[in-house]
């Protein structure tokens, strides 16, 4: 049925073999491969961006040693503890999500750019784009949060190899779900200008009512109610009980800076915290996965 | 060397695209042939890229089918994907990586052979003169060489057929004949099937095959010369010391629509070089110059359209930018 009546002059047959067929479909291997694709990106554009790094870490040190210091001399505290080592999980956990948040920008310039379309158009599912996507921003949001570690002497806080483990696998897991917090918000907005509004909605007060620069056990009970709301809540109260028990805090101490999560009279197990944000981040990355791959 | 397989690479039936009320494909049918260079031209808006983006599988026809390298649109788009290259009209690099960083990212995502990768992505940027810049960061880059890294991408996985949306638009005309020389060389080089899209007539003569795209619709198709021939009628542009009364008289005395060109008049008229002395006898007004031209690529869009394909960019663009579902696509 071809309508073509043309001779053609081609020259010479390519000297390179078509590339080698992929079976149909795409297993979740083909996903996880793809991914990793697009997780290496990431990581190539952090590890570039130096300048990004040690000025995303001027802010967490204003907060920490000025806001922190500052706060210090009006907030009292049972025997004289450092206010700053109150704070340093705290503003660990807010160097995390404004990485994360940052990160997962990312993907509204990539389609700004036009990058995005080059990843969309290839063989692979855009389930596997956003996964690689999460991973590559938690990944750097991560490392963000351990430069943050070099800090940890200057407040007080020994290093310890059970603190260290602990607060990597917090921060991971932490970086994911606010990686897929951001994507999440990200996935279906078109211009850039429309991320900032979503900061000021969304990421200001995520980080006001997680508790990061104060204790949120005494507040009013409308605002306690809210902060029960927020799933970055329950990772700075985790950082913060690591924290707490690495040095050796009193009792009384510990009571009035890190007495825990309530729900009612029930206070929250370290384990169920954890729960509640593996669940938050898993249920936050099928909601962008979703939000990412359903038609336009 | 002849190509001719009984399997087009290209083989569309009736396929349409429709946004809410607009039309923006109504129905086009047609097929490329192995190793052809097939080109889709027509004013913007007139559904080039709508039709491009539904064989590339990133828009989802509304009717009809198309299948790409042998794989349905429909139901095996990764098929299709595997099997194609790209180059967009904007572009798509990551300006923050090198040109060789781009190119490996590509490679990995289509999964080709690691121990082979090196060799192709030295082949293709070789191919576009960019090897002594492959270490450079693609944001210091002019436009015309990031155009070239992108045809080099798109051909880096040897794809069966090569995608080339408006591959010139937006570059100055020197870099669009420099562009032009490298997909031509590549062509003799891969021996691969391209399909194009432009608005540009020029270029339109590169192809094999050309369709002419209007308002959604194929309204002809052929190789460029039978086309032109088609026409029958030969360009006459002259120079008269009164243009207004020229255009008077033609209508009269040879019923002939005339237009003005800025520097003079036009028209048309089968058989120009018999033609021109019977205009120096009849008409009054005293000519200055005359030439005479074969039928062009705008000839036959006009002859089809009754427009000239700028006429038809300002009324497409106008019934596109009111509807507000394109806008959001085409902003992207």
């Amino acid at each position: 049925m071809s309508s073509a009546t043309t001779t053609l002059t081609s020259g010479a047959v390519p000297d390179i073999a078509p590339v080698t067929e992929h079976p149909q479909g795409a297993t979740w291997l083909d996903d996880l491969k793809a991914a990793k694709v697009v997780w290496k990106r990431e990581i190539l554009r952090f590890r570039r961006n130096r300048i990004r790094i040690l000025t995303s870490l001027a802010q967490p040190i204003l907060f920490l040693f000025v806001l922190g210091t500052g706060l210090g001399t009006v907030i009292h505290t049972p025997g004289n503890f450092q206010f700053t080592t109150f704070m340093f999980p705290g503003v660990i956990a807010m160097t995390i999500l404004f990485t994360a948040i940052f990160s997962a920008v990312s993907i509204v310039w990539d389609r700004e750019f036009g990058f995005l379309r080059e990843m969309l158009v290839a063989p692979v599912r855009r389930g596997a784009i956003m996964i690689g996507k999460c991973a590559g921003g938690a990944t750097v949001a991560t490392m963000q949060g351990l430069i943050m570690l070099v800090l940890a002497p200057l407040v007080h806080v020994p290093y310890s190899f059970v603190l260290i483990v602990e607060l990597v696998v917090l921060m991971v897991l932490t970086a994911t779900m606010l990686t897929a917090f951001g994507l999440f918000l990200a996935a279906r907005i078109q211009e850039i200008e429309s991320f900032q509004v979503v900061m000021q909605l969304f990421v200001l007060p995520l980080f006001f009512l997680a508790g990061a620069v104060f204790p949120i056990y005494r507040l009013p009970t409308w605002l306690g109610t809210l902060t029960r709301f927020d799933p970055l809540a329950y990772a700075v109260d985790l950082m913060r009980r690591a924290v707490f028990q690495a040095v050796h805090a009193p009792p009384a101490v510990r009571a009035e800076l890190s007495p825990g999560i309530h729900w009612g009279s029930w206070r929250l197990p370290a384990g169920f915290e954890v729960g509640i944000v593996v669940v938050v981040a898993a249920a936050l990355l099928g909601g962008a996965i979703y939000q990412f791959t359903r038609p336009e | 060397m002849a190509v001719e397989t009984d399997e087009a690479t290209v083989d569309v039936e009736n396929l349409q695209k429709s946004y809410g009320d607009l039309e923006a494909v109504r129905g086009v049918t047609f097929d490329v042939a192995p190793g052809e260079t097939f080109g889709f031209l027509g004013p913007n808006g007139a559904g080039k890229s709508t039709t491009i983006s539904m064989l590339c599988t990133l828009i989802t026809p509304t009717g009809g089918r198309a299948r790409v390298a042998g794989c349905d649109v429909a139901t095996d788009p990764l098929g299709v994907r595997r099997r194609i290259g790209l180059v967009f009209q904007d572009p798509t690099l990551d300006e923050y990586l090198t040109a060789y960083e781009n190119l490996r990212f590509h490679a990995e995502l289509y999964r080709m052979p690691k121990e082979r990768t090196p060799e192709r992505v030295k082949t293709v940027i070789e191919m576009v003169g960019l090897w002594h810049r492959r270490d450079d960061l693609v944001r210091t880059f002019s436009g015309g060489m990031k155009r070239r890294l992108e045809i080099a991408r798109g051909l880096l996985h040897s794809p069966r057929v090569l995608f080339l949306d408006e591959p010139t638009v937006g570059l100055d005309p020197q870099t669009r004949v420099n562009i032009w020389d490298y997909i031509q060389a590549l062509r003799d080089r891969e021996a691969i099937t391209i399909f194009l899209t432009t608005h540009y007539m020029d270029e339109a003569e590169y192809c094999n095959r050309i369709a002419i795209i209007d308002n959604g619709e194929i309204v002809t198709m052929d190789t460029p010369n039978a086309l032109k021939a088609a026409v029958g009628k030969d360009r006459i542009s002259m120079r008269t010391d009164d243009d207004a009364r020229a255009t008077v008289e033609l209508r009269e005395r040879f019923e002939l629509e005339a237009s003005p060109t800025g520097e003079g008049l036009t028209f048309q008229v089968p058989g120009g070089e018999e033609f021109v002395p019977r205009l120096f006898a009849e008409l009054d007004v005293p000519i200055q110059a005359v030439s005479i031209a074969r039928p062009t690529l705008d000839d036959v869009f006009m002859n089809h359209t009754g427009r000239t394909i700028r006429d038809a960019e300002s009324s497409t663009t106008e019934r596109l930018a009111t509807n507000p579902m394109v806008r959001a696509r085409r902003g992207r």
